[in-house]
């Protein structure tokens, strides 16, 4: 549905998107992940037309973006970061233009806006002015107006991003509700908003592709091995680190053990796993069966940042790349 | 189609700001205060000359209707770079030309919308004075032609002037911005034509030439001469052409 080939986005001084190329599939539903400023908004404002690649080629649904940007229009439904608003119309109003720039015939128009509002829980606003609106309805306003025509690709750049938890919960469902009818990318730079509605991920970092794969494929990767924070606190009496550190590095599966802040009495380690291996059950055996308490055991996911040193790293062992220096070329 | 889409839109966010409200009543103020003034004069001076035995022509319209529209055309002077400078700065700063631009619309169905819009504000605009006109209907028997060719040139150089500034408003993001360029545009072109004042070369000429209120001149007399429509036509295609210059631009620099 979407096939991009060796797309380049220059901007007067700085590269921000260097030669990517991926494609995705019919109906499929794709997280585009990455940090602030990676070129996710350059790659999707590519797609849907509003900017020309430098060079290499992008086409959506077989129409290529400089050669029929009409035809590829027609079949986009586009929410940006900032939901296209007007604050100064209702929320029906609004929906009612946005479908007919949009191209759905008149006959159809009152029936598609009373549907996209009822799909995106905005039915019950549809009277009232946009900008007294919340953020969250917004947003959903936002969304109702990127699926008004019914496009075959959905492109939503940061859809969950300024929303309370309840809102991104309600969003992402939502989102997970569109899939299916239509291919969507969507952007974001925060992991488990990929794992809980992706079937696929695109990363890009500084504007090259670092990485595309499965969700599942790609976190068991990346988690292979376990990253564990372990308190132990003592039964009676006092407690020695080291003796704690020695006991739990010799619970199968461990490759490490890093001692970290002790507090109260309370000892605190972060543990290692090798390859594959769920050291969770272990430690805590471990640590009952020698008789102290176990204040605290769980998994510490890695954070974006690290996935990046991480691929970045393996992809060139030489030159492990700081993503602190990729804070360029978005918002342009 | 589309044109119309846009422009009833655009015409929504006017009537929903102060802009659309505060543009007429400030209009209906200065130009009800211009025809107040010029019927009193010529009250007074149509009694004084009654009282001192002479002909006074009582025509209303060379001495009430010409210089009423040639004060409305320096009232909108004014007025029309408020009307366009939130166009297309607004939509730049709220990101909302993302959603026009990423929509299956044509650059210069965009342009012509937000352009008709401003066109029929600066027209609804007008139209307060209408009732002044009617005024001298009831009163007196006017000449009903050159009023007409009056408000087709007012029309004509307010779509001047309108095209001018819609492309001023895609330059900025900042209405602000926007409106004192505009505003010191329409200026410059008012006083160009006093260069010939004092002048008389061909630069002169030229000069004096390109400013918008000289070629109003016949119009106010009620005389309808092409050579004034035309410049006010291809003032208007230029505009929208840069315009769409301008509009372009924005995706490859952005």
């Amino acid at each position: 549905m979407i096939k991009v080939e060796g797309l380049t986005k220059r901007y007067a001084r700085k590269v921000a998107v260097d030669n990517i190329s991926f494609e995705v599939e019919k109906g499929q539903i794709v997280g585009f992940l990455g940090p602030n400023g990676a070129g996710k908004t350059t790659t999707m404002r590519v797609l849907t037309c509003f900017l020309p690649p430098t060079s290499g080629s992008a086409t959506v649904a077989g129409f290529d973006v400089l050669e029929n940007p009409m035809e590829v229009k027609k079949r986009i439904g586009y929410l940006p970061e900032t939901p296209p608003v007007y604050p100064e119309m209702e929320v029906h109003e609004y929906l009612e233009f946005v479908g007919r720039i949009k191209g759905v015939p008149k006959g159809d128009l009152l029936r598609r806006v009373a549907e996209v509002s009822e799909k995106c829980a905005v039915a019950d606003v549809s009277k009232t002015l946009i900008g007294k609106l919340s953020k969250g309805y917004k947003q959903r306003v936002g969304l109702a107006q990127a699926i008004i025509h019914n496009p075959d690709v959905l492109i939503l750049d940061e859809p969950t991003a300024g929303l309370d938890p309840h809102q991104i919960i309600e969003t992402r469902d939502l989102i997970k509700g569109l899939a299916g009818e239509h291919t969507i990318i969507l952007s974001t730079h925060i992991l488990p908003e990929v794992e809980q509605t992706c079937e696929r991920v695109i990363i890009i970092a500084r504007g090259k592709l670092v990485a595309t794969d499965t969700v599942e494929n790609l976190t068991s990767r990346l988690r292979g091995a376990e990253t564990v924070s372990v308190e132990v606190m003592p039964a009676n009496g006092d407690l020695d680190a080291g003796l704690v550190r020695e006991r739990l590095e010799r619970v199968t599966g461990v490759s490490r053990v890093m001692p970290k802040e002790h507090r109260d009495g309370k000892l605190h380690f972060i543990v290692e796993s090798q390859e594959g291996q769920h050291v969770r059950p272990g430690l805590a055996r471990a640590v009952i069966d020698a008789g102290w308490n176990l204040n605290e055991l769980h998994a510490v996911g890695l954070s974006l940042e690290e996935i990046f040193l991480q691929l970045t790293a393996s992809s060139d062992p030489h030159k492990p790349e700081p993503v602190e220096a990729a804070v360029a070329g978005e918002n342009q | 189609m589309n044109t119309i889409t846009i422009a009833r839109r655009e015409l929504i966010s006017y009537f929903r700001s102060p802009i659309a409200y505060g543009v007429m009543a400030f209009f209906a103020l200065i130009a009800g205060y211009f025809f107040y003034v010029a019927v009193v004069y010529f009250v007074r001076r149509g009694l004084e000359s009654s009282m001192m035995g002479q002909s006074f022509p009582m025509d209303l319209n060379e001495f009430v209707i010409r210089p009423v529209f040639s004060n409305i055309s320096v009232i909108g002077l004014f007025l029309i770079p408020m009307i366009t400078m939130r166009l297309f700065a607004e939509e730049k700063r709220t990101g909302t030309i993302e959603l026009l631009v990423t929509s299956p619309l044509r650059d210069l169905e965009i342009i012509l919308g937000k352009w008709t819009a401003a066109l029929l504000l600066y027209a609804s605009m007008l139209g307060i004075s209408v009732l002044s006109m009617a005024l001298l209907f009831a009163y007196g028997k006017p000449d009903w032609r050159p009023i007409l060719v009056g408000y087709l040139g007012l029309l004509l150089l307010g779509g001047a002037l309108l095209s001018i500034g819609t492309f001023i408003s895609t330059c900025t993001k900042n209405q602000i911005v926007a409106g004192v360029a505009g505003f010191a545009v329409c200026l410059l072109l008012w006083v160009l034509d006093w260069a010939s004042s004092f002048e008389t070369s061909v630069t002169a000429k030229v000069v004096s030439y390109l400013s918008v209120l000289q070629h109003f001149d016949s119009f106010s007399k009620g005389v309808l001469d092409l050579k004034d429509v035309v410049f006010y036509v291809s003032v208007i295609f230029v505009g929208l052409f840069l315009t769409a210059r301008s509009l372009e631009s924005l995706r490859w620099r952005s």
